[in-house]
């Protein structure tokens, strides 16, 4: 990777377009490197999620004429939530394959056209239409069902096993992990305060976070990221070449992908393909996946450290960036991309492991930043313009390689030190289509 | 012709959209942004195809899952083909009664499911059965609910052939 650009996302960008939004990221892109020439891009990869949201079929083609990238290769990339991270990896694979040395990928959504609820609508089209949707299609319900049962996996049947009464110890159980989820939400609206390309910094206490309305039980607002509009892009090209436009390229070191059931009710109950340094004896009683743990998230990352010869991320990697549309999934993907054991997610975050050194959350963290997870503040602070997403983490994750936080954020208080190695992670539909890259500073 | 109302709030905008049909927006960043309303509305002839046995099974009051000829994995939530295997399944009567295997309150949703709110969504399990069935658990708070409560089936009197013709009471 040798550029990027985001174009801040925002509740509505009612003075831009979705060409206009792209164009402004990819300018910004190209004035980073001025030895980059539009000729020298020689294809595209254009992401965008929804048809619907868009009302423009083949908005990608007009995204390519808007930034002059006519008559070269191109061709828009899907894949629900993980569209972002999707398209990086199909940049990646464009240049790594040989095709082009240099590939642009460009994603944008535009989620204001419609009301909120309608686009919760929209969203929820993504679920089994047959099956899912007419009982009452909503994702932050689906995203609740999974960490209820979560809850009841990891905190009833450990730290509240001793209650009799089943009910009181759920109810127990579930209030333990709303703590910690407010924990989550503090972080990433406390990061925000120095990102700003953050929709949504905000000095949130303990209080606040768990005071807010409820969506979905245990889910409320704090919690959950919003729709946006946005753009972003990320320029990639072969390694010969990055090094003629900029002298701090990124590299792109390894990939992964995994899915699973669009259905929720489908999903397995076998066993936890597990990492090097777990055993198969630890999750002997545990059915895995259930509706508790994505195991798509765990497939890409087994593929992904596979790739980059990554043993234990916890120990190898510097930073995540990671698919916190819910707080609730934040924990869960800690355990899917195996920064702790399936179980220790809630106590990841109250140990105060993903915090950041040296920014004040008001929170007692004794185990502070062995590995800071969403320094951006992540969605739930920037949004989720969904196209726009993955590529937006891909961009933050280079700067923070580039170590060039300052020059784009305009301070360095996010900026983590002698970050050599992150991870971005890229997540669809309850989990049923996941991407994790891993980033290196070259 | 007097030209589209000016607004400089956006959510005096869209008020002004849906009624008025256009407006003009006077952007903090500089720009004066014309906004119409455009609707969409979408008719679809949807067949249930191989499904279809299912949702004729929730008309007369019946609850069918599936079962691989094969391997013998049994669906809550049918198809026709197995997951694992990707032989043929046969039909079978699911039991009416199962248990909460997850559960949440909903106090938002979708546009079509707004007025609905505050609803119960479960994902049943039932004894013998490999996967889940997602409904709606009616009759009970979110104060009453809890992972492994006992459900049963009802079903609506006149069916609408969706998947809402079938919901869960607590047993």
């Amino acid at each position: 990777m040798i550029s990027g650009g985001v174009t801040k996302f925002a509740k509505a960008h009612p003075d831009m377009d979705f060409r206009l939004m792209v164009k402004r990221a990819f300018d910004y892109a190209m004035k980073d490197v001025p030895k980059l020439k539009s000729d020298d891009i020689e294809s595209t990869r254009i992401s965008y999620f929804s048809d619907h949201f868009a009302r423009q079929l083949k908005a990608a083609s007009m995204v390519q004429d808007y930034l002059g990238m006519n008559p070269k290769d191109s061709r828009r990339i899907e894949w629900g939530g993980a569209t972002g991270g999707q398209a990086i990896q199909a940049g990646w694979e464009t240049v790594a394959s040989g095709r082009n040395d240099v590939c642009l990928v460009a994603g944008f959504e535009t989620m204001s056209h419609v009301e909120t609820w309608k686009g919760n609508e929209f969203i929820a089209l993504a679920s089994d239409t047959n099956f899912d949707y007419p009982v009452g299609g909503f994702y932050t319900g689906y995203y609740a069902l999974m960490v209820q049962r979560h809850i009841y996996e990891y905190l009833r049947k450990t730290k509240f096993a001793d209650i009799k009464d089943e009910k009181r110890a759920q109810r127990a159980a579930t209030g333990e992990a709303k703590r910690i989820m407010a924990m989550v939400s503090v972080k990433n609206h406390v990061n925000a305060l120095n990102n700003p390309y953050s929709q949504y910094p905000e000095k949130l206490s303990m209080e606040g976070a768990q005071g807010r309305e409820m969506v979905a039980y245990p889910l409320n607002r704090p919690m959950i990221c919003t729709m946006s509009d946005g753009a972003a892009v990320a320029v990639l090209a072969s390694e010969e070449a990055a090094f003629k436009y900029t002298d701090h390229p990124v590299l792109i070191k390894g990939v992964g992908c995994g899915t699973d059931t669009m259905r929720l009710a489908d999903r397995p109950h076998g066993r936890v393909p597990i990492f090097a340094w777990e055993t198969d004896e630890y999750y002997s009683k545990l059915k895995y996946p259930g509706v508790h743990s994505f195991r798509a998230g765990r497939t890409a990352a087994l593929e992904a450290y596979k790739n980059a010869g990554i043993r234990d991320p916890k120990e190898e990697l510097d930073f995540v960036e990671l698919h916190d549309a819910y707080a609730s999934s934040e924990i869960q993907t800690y355990e899917d991309i195996g920064l702790c054991r399936y179980g220790e997610g809630y106590d990841f975050v109250d140990q105060g492991h993903p915090f950041l050194e040296g920014v004040d959350y008001g929170l007692d963290l004794p185990n502070r930043g062995t590995l800071p997870v969403n320094p951006s503040g992540g969605l739930i602070a920037c949004g989720h313009p969904v196209g726009a997403t993955g590529i937006m983490q891909g961009v933050f994750a280079f700067w923070q390689l580039q170590g060039t936080i300052k020059k784009h954020f305009g301070n360095d208080r996010l900026q983590i030190r002698d970050a050599n190695r992150g991870l971005i992670h890229s997540h669809a539909g309850t989990g049923s289509s996941v991407t994790v890259t891993i980033m290196e500073r070259a | 012709m007097p030209g589209p109302k000016k607004f400089a709030k956006f959510r005096d905008v869209m008020k002004e959209v849906n009624s008025k049909g256009a407006a003009l927006y006077k952007n903090p960043v500089g720009t004066e942004d014309l906004v119409i309303l455009s609707p969409y509305s979408v008719k679809y002839i949807h067949s249930y195809a191989e499904d279809s046995p299912f949702f004729l099974g929730l008309a007369k009051g019946k609850l069918l899952g599936s079962e691989c000829k094969h391997c013998h994995y049994r669906y809550a939530t049918p198809r026709s083909h197995c997951m694992n295997c990707g032989q043929e399944t046969r039909w079978f009567d699911l039991p009416k009664v199962g248990r909460v295997h997850s559960w949440t309150t909903c106090y938002f949703g979708s546009e079509e499911f707004l007025k609905e709110t505050p609803f119960n969504l479960a994902l049943i399990e039932f004894e013998g059965v490999d996967t889940l069935l997602l409904t709606r658990l009616k009759g009970a708070k979110e104060s009453d609910i809890y992972i492994g409560m006992k459900a049963k089936a009802v079903f609506r009197k006149t069916p609408r052939y969706l998947i809402s013709d079938v919901h869960f009471v607590p047993a």
